[in-house]
Order: C-alpha cells, then sequence, then structure tokens
C-alpha cells in the first residue's frame, strides 16, 4: 500500500483529533500516546493496521510505536469487549476484600482475569489503585468509578452496560 | 477562603465541587492577579521562605525547586510547568479530590508557579483512569480560557499561559518525574539518567518544573496570606496543613485537611473514627504502598516529613494504610511487591529480576511451601535492591520499604508460616 493509502486507514475524524494534539506539541512524535489512545476510543483497541497508519501519520518507525503500545497498560493491542471491567487489587483495596471480589466478578461474568465474555460484552482486567480507597473494594467498568462494591451489587451494575 | 483550611475548606463551605464563581466568591484567583504584579523572583523567595516541601512524597524544597530555574531562559525556547497529576501510589486519594472538587485552586497555583518561572507553556499529567476529574478540570480550564485567565495576555498584563492536559496511558512509573517527562514527549515512561535534572533539562529538553497537584494547591494561600500565616498553620518543624487520609478497617475512612505535624493518633482515632468494632490496629503504612510500615509504639508521633523519618519510615503522601489484626502480614507483602514487580519499567535487573523474585519467594512462605534461611534471603534481597545506589531510579528501593519492615516488625508472622507450613491466617 502507498503512504496515503495506509493513513487512509484512519478516518478523518481521527486524523483531526490526532493533528490537533501535535499542533500544540513541539515535536509531532511526542503525539504518540495521545493518538493511540484517540484511535481506541473510535475502535475499542490499536491493531497492526492501526497502529501502521498512525506510525506514518506522525512519522516514527511501526516497531517504535508499539515499542510505546506495548508498555501502557491502558493502550490495548488485543481486541476488548464493549465494556471493560477493572478490579482494583492494590493494597487499601486487598486490606477491604478486593481477592473475594475478584472472584465474585469472575463467577459473575464466568471469565477469568484477562478474558472477553463471548458475547464480547464484558472483558475482565486488574487495575492498580483507582485513588479511591475510602470507598475500597473498588472497581472501574469503562469510564465509571464504583467505589464500595460487595459482591451482592454485581448484578445490578452489570445490568447497567448493556 | 477558609483560613485554616485553604485547600478543602471552601468545598465544605459549598457543599459540593466548587465552581468558578463559588471559588471567586471567596477570594479565588485574588492570588494570581497579586502574583502577576509581583517579579518572578519574589515569588521564589515568598514559598521559599514559607517552607513549602513537595506534597508528592519527596518532600523537596518547592521554593529552592523553582529556583533552579531563577530568570528567563537564557537559549531560545521556552520553559516548562508539569503538574504530577498521576496519582497512583497505592492508598492515596488526594489529588482526586482537589482535582474533582476544587480545579480552580490548582489552575491558580500554576498560574502563580508558571510566573515565578517564566513558563509560558504548562501541562497537567493525568492519570488516564482518572475519568471523572478529567471532566471537572477541562470544565475548569475552559472556564478560565473563557475569562482571560489562560491564554494570552492574562488578567489583563503582557503575560501569556497555556495550559493542557495529557492523559496517561497508564504505570505507575510515570509518578516518577523523569519518566512523566518521558511519557510526556509521548515515549516509553523509562526514568532519566540523572543529572541532569529536570529544572536543567526536562520535557523537550528545556527547564521544567514538576509539582504535585497538592504542592501547588497550597501557593494562592501563600501569595495571599504570606509566609507567616503558612507557618502559622503547621505544628513543629512544617509548615502549612497537609491533606491526610486513611484507608483500611476504620469506621470512616477519608481525607482531612489538618495542620501539618497532626499526630497518627489523632488522625486514625478522632478523624477516621478508629478501628471498627472488631479489630485491632497491628501496623500501618504512613503514605502510600511504597513507605516502610509503622506500629503501635509509633501513633504518637507527629506526621511531618522530619519525624516520620526518623522513625524509620517517609510521610509520604500522607495517606495512610491500615493492616488490621486480620491482615496477615506476610500475604499483604506479597499483594504490595506484586504491584512493584508488575510496575518495574523493566529498565535495570535488580528491579526487572529482583522484584519478581521477591514476589515468588513470598507466594511459597504464604502457601506454606516457604524453607528454612528463605527469610535471610529475603533479608538479604531487600538490602540488596533496596540499596539507593544499586537501580537506575528509587522504585526498587521504595518497593523494598515495606517489605524490609515488616520482616522487622512481623518477624515472628514470617517464622510461623514457615514453621506451620501453612498461613495462619487462614
Amino acid at each position: 500500500m502507498s503512504e496515503a493509502a495506509l493513513v487512509q486507514i484512519l478516518s478523518d475524524d481521527e486524523i483531526r483529533e490526532i493533528e490537533e494534539e501535535a499542533a500544540h506539541l513541539p515535536d509531532r512524535k511526542s503525539a504518540a500516546i495521545d493518538a493511540m489512545m484517540i484511535v481506541q476510543r473510535y475502535r475499542g483497541w490499536v491493531s497492526d493496521e492501526s497502529l501502521g497508519a498512525i506510525a506514518r501519520l506522525l512519522g516514527m518507525s511501526v516497531e517504535n510505536l508499539d515499542s510505546i503500545a506495548t508498555f501502557y497498560n491502558l493502550i490495548y493491542r488485543k481486541p476488548v469487549g464493549r465494556h471493560v471491567v477493572m478490579v482494583c487489587d492494590s493494597v487499601s483495596c486487598y486490606v477491604m476484600g478486593a481477592d473475594g471480589l475478584r472472584k465474585a466478578v469472575e463467577e459473575h461474568l464466568g471469565i477469568a482475569l484477562g478474558e472477553t465474555t463471548e458475547d464480547d460484552r464484558f472483558t475482565l482486567l486488574p487495575i492498580v489503585c483507582l485513588g479511591a480507597c475510602d470507598r475500597a473494594p473498588t472497581m472501574m467498568v469503562d469510564d465509571e468509578l464504583i467505589g464500595d462494591v460487595t459482591p451482592e451489587a454485581l448484578e445490578e451494575i452489570f445490568a447497567r452496560f448493556a | 477562603m477558609d483560613d485554616t483550611r485553604p485547600l478543602i475548606g471552601i468545598i465544605d463551605t459549598v457543599g459540593g465541587a466548587v465552581d468558578r464563581l463559588a471559588y471567586e466568591s471567596h477570594g479565588g484567583y485574588e492570588a494570581a492577579r497579586k502574583a502577576l504584579g509581583m517579579q518572578p523572583d519574589d515569588i521564589i523567595d515568598l514559598v521559599t521562605e514559607a517552607n513549602l516541601r513537595g506534597r508528592g512524597g519527596a518532600g523537596f524544597g518547592t521554593g529552592m525547586k523553582w529556583g533552579f530555574t531563577r530568570g528567563p531562559a537564557r537559549t531560545p525556547g521556552g520553559k516548562y510547568l508539569v503538574c504530577n497529576a498521576d496519582e497512583m501510589e497505592p492508598g492515596t486519594f488526594k489529588d482526586r479530590y482537589l482535582l474533582e472538587y476544587n480545579p480552580h485552586i490548582l489552575i491558580e497555583g500554576m498560574i502563580v508557579a508558571a510566573h515565578a518561572i517564566h513558563a509560558e507553556t504548562a501541562y497537567v499529567f493525568l492519570r488516564g483512569e482518572y475519568h471523572e476529574p478529567f471532566r471537572e478540570l477541562t470544565k475548569a480550564i475552559d472556564d478560565a480560557y473563557a475569562q482571560g485567565y489562560l491564554g494570552r495576555g492574562i488578567f489583563g498584563t503582557d503575560i501569556n499561559l497555556e495550559l493542557r492536559i495529557h492523559r496517561s496511558a497508564g504505570r505507575y512509573i510515570c509518578g516518577e518525574e523523569t519518566a512523566l517527562l518521558n511519557a510526556l514527549e509521548g515515549k516509553r515512561a523509562q526514568p532519566r539518567q540523572k543529572p541532569p535534572f529536570p529544572p536543567a533539562s526536562g520535557a523537550w529538553g528545556r527547564p521544567t518544573i514538576v509539582n504535585n497537584v497538592e504542592t501547588l494547591c497550597n501557593v494562592p494561600g501563600i501569595v495571599r496570606n504570606g509566609a507567616d500565616w503558612y507557618h502559622s498553620l503547621g505544628t513543629g518543624d512544617d509548615a502549612g496543613t497537609k491533606i491526610y487520609g486513611v484507608s483500611g478497617r476504620v469506621n470512616k475512612p477519608g481525607l482531612w485537611e489538618l495542620p501539618i505535624g497532626t499526630t497518627i493518633r489523632e488522625i486514625i482515632e478522632e478523624h477516621a473514627g478508629g478501628m471498627r468494632e472488631g479489630y485491632k490496629l497491628r501496623g500501618l503504612l504512613p503514605g502510600g504502598a511504597s513507605t516502610d510500615f509503622l506500629v503501635e509504639e509509633h501513633l504518637d508521633l507527629a506526621m511531618d516529613y522530619g519525624t516520620i523519618q526518623k522513625a524509620g519510615s517517609r510521610m509520604g503522601t500522607g495517606t495512610m494504610i491500615l493492616m488490621d489484626d486480620s491482615i496477615c502480614p506476610v500475604d499483604m507483602c506479597r499483594n504490595l511487591e506484586h504491584f512493584f514487580a508488575q510496575e518495574s519499567c523493566g529498565f535495570c535487573t535488580p528491579c526487572r529480576e529482583g522484584l519478581p523474585w521477591v514476589e515468588e519467594l513470598l507466594i511459597e512462605i504464604e502457601e506454606g511451601r516457604g524453607k528454612e534461611g528463605d527469610l535471610e534471603l529475603l533479608d538479604r534481597n531487600a538490602m540488596f535492591i533496596g540499596g539507593v545506589t544499586n537501580t537506575f531510579c528509587l522504585h526498587a528501593p521504595g518497593a523494598i520499604e515495606p517489605l524490609a519492615s515488616a520482616l522487622r516488625y512481623f518477624r515472628d508472622d514470617f517464622e510461623e508460616h514457615i514453621r506451620q507450613g501453612k498461613c495462619p491466617y487462614r
């Protein structure tokens, strides 16, 4: 594929948003993380194809960009479900029963950490301290932080995410 | 402004999130107006005199740090101010509260700081998972731009300040200030060789000051009320207030802005309501996961930088995690070392290889497969990995602090695991 074709894998909206970030930075490559997060917001994850297109757009090698992508835990290089569920496993939540909560979530969704439900509805991931330790144990579904979670509340919580 | 609780008192007064109008009706942005009429060097002197120390954990003098960039940039290109809002120290939840409920005090603090160091561009480096703080801070920044408090010619002066948010894509190591700068530049967040330190060469090679959220939120009060007032807020050697927090099995986990130097006992018993019925306090990490355990005998100590350091730990972020008597110290250390092993950037060997190794050994002991000599092995590893000159940055030494102290204070528990061939808490 030509360079133009490679870049054209990205939508006009994605390119516009990436360019807007790049315009505020002293160096186009500095928009690498922003660019991947933008594409992920539209597509759910960063595929090899998207990665190649972003690398061309920012004028950097695919290898370099992938080394950045794989460093950060919030950049997904594999497809995820429609909703990402993150259960905090850091120390305050641990003290308040995070292990039990994780097991209850795994049982409720029928998947283990790192897996996606068969209907592609939920992906379950561990996460470090969510900064709401006074409400431990905590979890996050997409961009919603939920504190004082009990196993009994899970059904109602997940029902809100179709 | 609530003169005894300048950071979060207004949140209680207003009864929730403080918008610009509420902030200004309580004296907000008066400090920015005043500071923009001051000489930058005079602001640095004032903050130095106030003895404001970094609230992110290290406690470095803020005025001294700013002073490293004194004067306009000597070479073409600007200087940068970066707010470290990458709050990810386990057990720490104070910056989230400030960002969500009082974002304008941070913006005002950044306006003053940027003027003091001659920066025309500032960034807030914000945790990726902080969605609600992102929404609130974005709203506040947009509002400040609309008022002419940010942008070109702020407050009708000839001073400019662009303020942007960088949303991080994760990883605890981004809290290390040089790793943070690499992340800001769109790179892998590996810490940089020091020196040069950021005030000499930081973001994109320019002089850069990195300050924690709470630190910057202290600045408007100092400018408004002066250094003497700031000193009068604190007790003991340190000045000002501190946002303290408690998590764990207490009756009222939460955050409180108190005179810096309030005792641990007062924080736990009066503010957090004491331990829940049926639970006894065994130990605590005073300022996040990377601080050494303190125990019963330390409860009457003042939570300030010097006192906690003398007791063999660090005040850190000031948000303490309590370990009650239902929690196995070995298993808690396993949890902590799992975190640090996972969050190692992987650059240097003692950290990349040593921390997972320590985690494995803790799993063995916790699951009843510990052997004679394992504790001495842990001691030795703690000594080598924890040696501050043995690793490239302070991630691994911080990681070892809770373990090394647990091996001292809770050694019986470790030995009992090996003797019984199982965890006595299960």
